[in-house]
């Protein structure tokens, strides 16, 4: 069969369709090439838990600073500089001795991009979006997590309007630990609400 | 969530490592950028983007797709080409005509060149 190397082989039906899409777009004035390559560039490489973990860390040993937090997420996280899409109406709830709460986005997936960058695959997945209403402790004990069941499970659903992040309880054997260091324990779904926070290491 | 059935009813969570690519595959990247963008810009509102987005991805579970959230990015980009055309932003005929010369343009093009748009299609 005559096969001509030289040439690149058919491209995929959904790449053209982007490349469509971006071609209309960019042509018709509304949409810089140079701004979707910024923003690509600053999700894959800038932005992400680490942000959440800092807020949290800075929580744990601030309390004027948790205070704000709880009262107002989106201003205090903004402190940070963290804010913009997906990150305009926070609401930061606290997980405590007697209540654990995990969040979910039961229409497709909201998630406060500027504190997590992008939601993992199995947050946008129908199963998790599902369960997690139906039955949040069977999920997080999928998750490694069991909690007595004397503890509240809370399931906060996010939506256009609203975003929430879980502020995890701090470990014990954690005192003399700096922000730092304690950030370096607060994994995403530890702010998702599908784990704990990590336990100091020795 | 009532039509969801008992827990035991339902699929295993997929699962992805914590520090995975954010995007699979470059297109990925560029739909969910122009979305935001087109957003950011008031093309339209952040609300209106969650109602197309939701309303693709329950479309594909009503057509039978599991949804483990692999191929969101899919759903993504059907919700970006029908908000863009109900805007009014561009037309389901210069879309067309644009990926058909795109994938042209993909054939032809020398492997390890640039790939660009010689040869247009007019719209309409």
């Amino acid at each position: 069969m005559a096969h001509d190397h030289a040439h690149n082989a058919p491209p995929s039906d959904t790449a053209m369709r982007v490349k469509a899409l971006e071609t209309l777009l960019t042509e018709k004035g509304l949409l810089d090439p140079a701004a979707i390559d910024a923003l690509v560039d600053t999700y894959e490489n800038r932005i992400g838990p680490r942000n959440g973990a800092k807020v949290v860390a800075r929580a744990w040993t601030d309390p004027e600073y948790k205070k704000r937090l709880l009262e107002n997420g989106t201003d205090a996280i903004a402190e940070f500089g963290f804010s913009g899409v997906q990150g305009e109406d926070m609401v930061v709830v606290e997980n405590t001795e007697d209540v654990h709460n995990i969040v979910v986005c039961t229409l497709c997936s909201c998630y406060p991009w500027p504190t997590l960058g992008l939601p993992p695959i199995w947050f946008k997945s129908a199963p998790y979006r599902a369960r997690t209403v139906i039955d949040p402790r069977g999920v997080l004990e999928e998750f490694g997590v069991e909690l007595s069941e004397d503890i509240e499970v809370r399931v906060w659903d996010s939506n256009a309007e609203l975003r929430y992040l879980v502020l995890p309880q701090r470990p014990a054997g954690t005192e003399g630990m700096s922000e730092d260091e304690l950030a370096g324990l607060v994994s995403r779904d530890s702010m998702i609400g599908t784990a704990l926070a990590d336990a100091p290491a020795g | 969530m009532s039509d969801a059935g008992s827990p035991d009813d339902l699929p295993e969570l997929p699962w992805d490592a914590e520090d995975g690519p954010v995007f699979r595959e470059p297109w990925e990247a560029t739909a969910f950028a122009m979305a935001v963008r087109l957003s950011e810009a008031g093309k339209f509102t952040w609300a209106e983007w969650v109602e197309y987005l939701s309303t693709e991805i329950a479309a594909a579970k009503q057509r039978g797709d599991p949804d483990l959230g692999d191929r969101y990015y899919e759903h993504w980009l059907a919700a970006l080409e029908k908000l863009v055309i109900d805007k009014g932003l561009g037309s389901e005929t210069e879309l067309a005509a644009l990926k058909r010369d795109w994938t042209e343009a993909t054939v032809h093009t020398p492997h390890g060149q640039p790939i660009e748009l010689k040869k247009r299609t007019p719209a309409g």
